[in-house]
């Protein structure tokens, strides 16, 4: 079970892994998680899905080795098969069809895999769909062939200007919000990122929807490691979320959280 | 086909000759002058280095002196206290007479986990509570302690090889799921198996046992009681299946598509409750739920876990239930210098048995009662340092006759803490009842269940916390048993 069919380097930290796992590529809709376990002594963490593909019964996962857990994942062949594989999780992105304005989906880093499956239903419902990708360098910008394939325009911004254009992703979102009218922006990427695009479009007044990746041991409810204070209101990015309106979310106390355990990892 | 529900076997009766030789062989006097037996324990200096089980169990001898204590009353009121009404001076008596296999076959009739629940039952408040000795200022029979000597014996018994009774009706071709395999899922998966259907169990997580394998530590139900459990189950034909969310990976229609006749939803309580007070974010202030999940289901603390866990030197917890003497007593044993329980009421209140109370504070546990915690202080890096409470006092009893806390003016202290663990309860888990179209919730968020536990869709069951919001393991246990009653002869008469 859940044996790794392809795995493929982006880049030096950050692997793509096609899973084998029918009923989760089966279930699985856009906004989706899922939990991984590596090993009988394993972390539990979760991971968005990048890709489905429901008649080979696999699922695409992203990963970027940030701690112990993702670096033992990232260090996993072809061949090779996960402990544990559970999902589809979360509530998924609710599609909307705007007759007025464009969509703006806009990912940081690996952040643009979960986005990926949100820039096909969008531009499949029929929106004016344009992707900003965004990363600090070149070879740290990923499924570029795949989100343009889906969407009207895709505009890159790099931290160095190694390549598209030098500056932060939200300089991209600013041009488009500046020119044309937008219905909605979709940000998903390092909470920093996520926090600034909210800034920015909550000056133009324009909804926007983050997908949260916080700490989470079980994943389905139970341990409440993941919760956020969104508009006052406690909830959990697991069960409630992982998406939410950005400009309700605390991200300074999300992002004071995710530290937590940082002091005890080699 | 063979039923479960307390048949009257005619050699287990008090009529029946031997019960009558029992009774007639000593004097009550004889036996009411016989201490209660006291349960070995580990020493407590010794049990907070480690995680072994604290109590360890009656040897044969206390066991039948204690059996002997019983009195074999005629209208035994322990029966009434126990909420599945077990047989209770039918198990007893057969300790006595030394056919311990016999009282635990008499257990297992009415409780699908009597090794568990001889562990975990608040015996204090349900069959003890009803023993006649309270009437004559003695203490009750320990019925708890016996029915886990039996319970023990059993597993003993099979682990050496003895054949294990497998009472099963003939398959009837039918096949049901089960959300969930906490005691109430599990309850019902032995029941229906034993009935003779095919039963699949669906569990969200890695390891099989629910609450039993994540949230009841290690010291105080051993994981190996739990996997003998199972083993029976799987000795009668069901089947587990781990890592599946029923509702997410497998939806209801999916199982009726596959051909399920049922699906039965014991998914438990889910969603920790937090008081809403400021600071209750900060680093280091979690749920109980999160804590003992790092710890007994995730390993966390081992050196060979991958999962963290912090490891508080003052560690407050807050709540006066089983599941906080749990934490408190498992952050004891994570090297915490000053664990504390922090209750707004008083002892007498106190939720938790009383047995983890009393070797909470045998094992240097500090409880401040009359307290309540009103926000927490953190670090500049977010981390919690100190709380501060407000003290309490009793006053006039409330609608539910208790006397309720109210703060004292003014009197409010700063702790210092760097780990603070709230238990104070769980809401339902909205997971499956947001996931299946059609199911109807109470306002409280518990799936509605009519007088069978039948849900408002018809081939839909469901029992334990998911329907009461929070219970003990033996009423979730209860639960089980009913459902898998109503629920097979709804699906024999709809198949017949």
């Amino acid at each position: 079970m859940f044996n790794i069919i392809e795995k493929e380097h982006f880049s030096e930290k950050v692997v793509k892994l096609v899973v084998e796992a029918p009923e989760i590529a089966r279930a699985r809709k856009p906004g989706h998680f899922v939990i991984v376990r590596t090993g009988s002594k394993g972390e539990r963490i979760p991971l968005t899905i990048a890709d489905a593909d429901p008649v080979a019964g696999t699922i695409t996962l992203v990963v970027q080795a940030v701690g112990d857990s993702t670096r033992l994942l990232c260090e996993l062949s072809a061949g090779d098969s996960l402990t544990d594989l559970v999902g589809p999780l979360g509530r998924s992105t609710e599609i909307r069809h705007h007759t007025e304005g464009a969509v703006v989906c806009c990912g940081g880093g690996v952040g643009v895999a979960p986005l990926l499956p949100i820039i096909k239903a969008m531009k499949a419902a029929g929106n004016r769909v344009i992707s900003v990708l965004a990363a600090r360098s070149r070879d740290l910008i990923i499924l570029e062939d795949e989100v343009r394939a889906h969407s009207d325009e895709v505009i890159i911004m790099t931290d160095d200007g190694s390549y598209g254009r030098k500056g932060l992703v939200t300089a991209g979102v600013e041009e488009v919000l500046q020119r044309e009218t937008v219905a909605e922006v979709v940000t998903i990427g390092p909470p920093v990122m996520m926090k600034f695009v909210a800034l920015l479009t909550r000056k133009y007044n324009v909804p926007t929807l983050c997908s949260l990746n916080t700490i989470m041991v079980d994943g389905t409810g139970m341990c409440g490691a993941c919760r956020v204070n969104v508009g006052g209101k406690m909830r959990f990015v697991c069960v409630d979320g992982p998406e939410f309106d950005a400009h309700q979310v605390d991200f300074d106390e999300m992002m004071m959280r995710m530290r937590a355990y940082d002091k005890q990892k080699p | 086909m063979k039923q479960n529900d307390n048949d009257i076997h005619a050699a287990d009766t008090r009529d029946s000759s031997w019960r009558a030789e029992l009774r007639a062989a000593m004097p009550a006097k004889e036996r009411t002058a016989i201490p209660r037996a006291a349960m070995p324990q580990l020493d407590p200096a010794y049990r907070i280095t480690c995680n072994e089980e604290v109590n360890r169990g009656l040897d044969e001898e206390q066991a039948v002196a204690e059996a002997t204590r019983c009195l074999d009353c005629p209208d035994p009121q322990c029966v009434t206290g126990c909420p599945v009404n077990i047989d209770i001076p039918g198990f007893i008596k057969n300790i006595q007479r030394g056919e311990t296999l016999e009282a635990a076959a008499i257990l297992k009739r009415t409780s699908a986990l009597p090794a568990v629940c001889g562990r975990v039952c608040p015996q204090e408040r349900q069959c003890e509570s009803r023993c006649i000795y309270n009437k004559m200022k003695r203490p009750p029979v320990a019925i708890g302690y016996l029915e886990r000597f039996a319970a023990d014996t059993e597993r003993r018994a099979l682990a050496d090889g003895a054949h294990p009774d497998i009472d099963k009706a003939a398959p009837n071709g039918l096949r049901v799921a089960v959300a969930g395999s906490g005691p109430c899922a599990l309850s019902f998966a032995g029941d229906m198996a034993r009935r003779g259907f095919e039963v699949d169990v669906f569990e969200a997580l890695h390891e099989i046992g629910g609450v039993l394998k994540y949230g009841i530590p290690e010291f105080r139900l051993p994981n190996a009681v739990v996997d003998s459990e199972l083993d029976n189950l799987r000795r009668l034909g069901v089947r587990f299946h781990t890592d599946i969310v029923i509702g997410k990976t497998l939806s209801y229609d999916d199982l009726i598509e596959r051909g399920y006749s049922g699906l039965f939803v014991a998914s438990g309580a889910g969603l920790p409750r937090f008081m809403g007070i400021p600071g209750e974010n900060f680093i280091g202030v979690m749920s109980s739920n999160e804590y003992l999940t790092r710890i007994n289901l995730m390993g966390a603390g081992s050196p060979d876990a991958a999962t963290p866990v912090a490891r508080g030197r003052r560690v407050a917890v807050i709540g006066g239930g089983n599941t906080a003497m749990d934490s408190v007593r498992t952050a004891r044993r994570m090297g915490a210098e000053r664990a504390m329980i922090v209750y707004r009421r008083s002892l007498a209140e106190m939720p938790a048995r009383i047995e983890e109370v009393e070797h909470a504070k045998e094992e240097g546990v500090e409880f401040l009662t009359l307290c309540n915690p009103v926000e927490y202080l953190a670090d500049e890096n977010g981390r919690v340092c100190a709380m501060r409470v407000q003290r309490m006092e009793l006053g006039q009893p409330d609608a539910s006759g208790r006397r309720s806390p109210v703060p004292i003016p003014g009197a409010i202290d700063e702790i210092e803490v760097d780990e603070v663990i709230v238990s104070v309860g769980v809401s339902p888990n909205p997971l499956i009842p947001d996931s299946i179209s059609g199911l109807e919730v109470t306002n409280r968020g518990t799936i509605a269940v009519d007088g069978n536990l039948r849900s408002s869709i018809p081939l839909i069951f469901a029992g334990g916390d998911i329907v009461r919001g929070g219970a003990t393991v033996i009423l979730a246990m209860g639960d089980g048993r009913r459902a898998a009653a109503a629920m097979a002869a709804q699906l024999l008469e709809q198949n017949k």
